[in-house]
């Protein structure tokens, strides 16, 4: 089988940030996700959550700001901006819970077809916890899941049903993965709606397990 | 009634015991009460069940306590950076209860709050849900969960008075201000003691009504993740 490529990690965190609009609250998660502040467009305004208790997360200190009182929930140093504001852990989540938030971006470990979402846990493996992932994908507006397409043994990743336990049930609205893009109807199904570049629709059939529709 | 104590051992004398409940303010290293987690490992107090987002690190925090294996039980959300700790659990020799952690912050406001229970959305459809009332509002399904209160909390603030108000600073604040609020005995370390009337009354985050006993420490203020960006030259 030929290797597919097709989207890098900057490019998958490019693509995710195409799904932030002028206004919205967004709460980016560990990894791929953190990338797409990198890519927030021109014109477009958004203010980054951090659960932890702040709104309005700045961009890594320099060297001489370094604040121990002032870190991102993956506990790396952080700045704040002229409109930040910081507030406890339940005012916090109940943003989150609320519905106040109005996107999500998150790695995964499995995505099924109707939307449950497992990245918290693998059976048998030490498990560190979930921290803030079913709250965030339980309770804000739009969740949208980054992650490679097929894992590094070539397992798929988008299945019939999620095998390892799950984050949240019919909690997932978008899917990109290098390959392409999903779109997600909560409890219902998904449909590929792009594809990456030299990425045809039977390459990603030959790495996918769930059903889809095809709406390119 | 006089809340200001000369050190963290003099703060903690005569509230702690085997078997008690504790809960611990911060977030990861931030925002946690340094002293008092020392204060409480040298008070020899074991099979303590302890309430906090997360287990310190093997080297400071509440990898004090686990170090001396005076903790029988961990409630917390993430408690990925501890060696000990994994060990312990491994070994079943650590109970570990897994809250998702804004139903963790939740269930403290409660309990400080009077609330019994609540319902919440967050966990529905995982194992968190399993063996927990279900009901549905509007159409939609939530589960309960139970408040927790705590024989004694250890919070940090940056700024208090003699009266016992707080102010926290910055993301220091987190798991703070709702354990405040949940321990039957809550003891404040903060960097500075103000006098009285210099705090904004309008601009306190923890009301003394919470706090029984606070001190003045000094805080190292450990950094788990030193991130920065380079300075552009010219």
């Amino acid at each position: 089988m030929p290797d597919i490529a097709g989207w890098d990690r900057n490019q998958m965190a490019a693509r995710a940030a195409c799904e932030l609009e002028d206004g919205f609250y967004v709460n980016l998660g560990i990894g791929i996700p953190t990338l797409v502040a990198n890519y927030i467009g021109e014109g477009i305004d958004v203010t980054l959550q951090s659960e932890n208790g702040m709104l309005g997360m700045g961009p890594f200190p320099y060297d001489d700001e370094v604040d121990p009182d002032l870190i991102n929930a993956g506990k790396q140093t952080i700045t704040e901006l002229r409109r930040t504001s910081y507030f406890s852990s339940a005012d916090s989540f109940g943003m989150i819970r609320g519905g106040h938030i109005d996107l999500s971006v998150l790695g995964a470990m499995e995505v099924s077809e109707k939307g449950d979402l497992a990245n918290w846990m693998i059976p048998g493996k030490m498990v560190k916890g979930m921290g803030g992932a079913m709250d965030l994908v339980a309770g804000v507006k739009r969740v949208v899941v980054v992650m490679d397409h097929a894992s590094k043994s070539g397992a798929p990743k988008l299945l019939h049903e999620c095998s390892l336990p799950l984050t949240g049930q019919q909690v997932v609205d978008m899917v990109i993965t290098n390959l392409g893009v999903f779109e997600i109807e909560r409890g219902k199904g998904m449909k590929l709606i792009e594809l990456a570049p030299d990425v045809s629709v039977d390459d990603v059939k030959a790495q996918t397990e769930a059903d889809f529709a095809v709406a390119l | 009634m006089k809340k200001i104590y000369p050190d963290a051992k003099a703060a903690l004398d005569g509230l702690t015991f085997d078997g008690m409940t504790v809960m611990s303010g911060g977030f990861g290293l931030c925002g946690i009460a340094e002293n008092l987690i020392t204060a409480l490992r040298d008070s020899g107090a074991k099979d303590l069940t302890v309430i906090s987002n997360n287990a310190g690190v093997d080297d400071f925090g509440l990898g004090f306590l686990l170090q001396t294996r005076q903790i029988k039980k961990m409630i917390s959300s993430y408690v990925g950076e501890n060696k000990e700790f994994e060990r312990q659990y491994l070994a079943g020799e650590l109970e570990l209860e897994f809250n998702p952690q804004g139903t963790l912050a939740e269930r403290c406001r409660a309990g400080g709050a009077g609330i019994p229970g609540f319902y919440t959305k967050t966990g529905v459809g995982t194992v968190i849900a399993d063996g927990k009332e279900h009901k549905e509002f509007n159409g939609e399904t939530y589960i309960l969960e139970t408040s927790l209160v705590a024989d004694l909390s250890i919070v940090k603030a940056w700024k208090g008075d003699e009266q016992g108000n707080l102010v926290f600073r910055k993301t220091a604040r987190n798991f703070n201000p709702m354990m405040a609020t949940a321990g039957k005995v809550t003891v404040a370390e903060v960097e500075e003691i103000v006098p009285l009337g210099s705090l904004d009354p309008d601009c306190i985050h923890t009301p003394g009504i919470f706090v029984q006993r606070i001190i003045k420490c000094d805080h190292e203020k450990r950094i788990e993740q030193r991130t920065i960006r380079e300075r552009e030259t010219a």
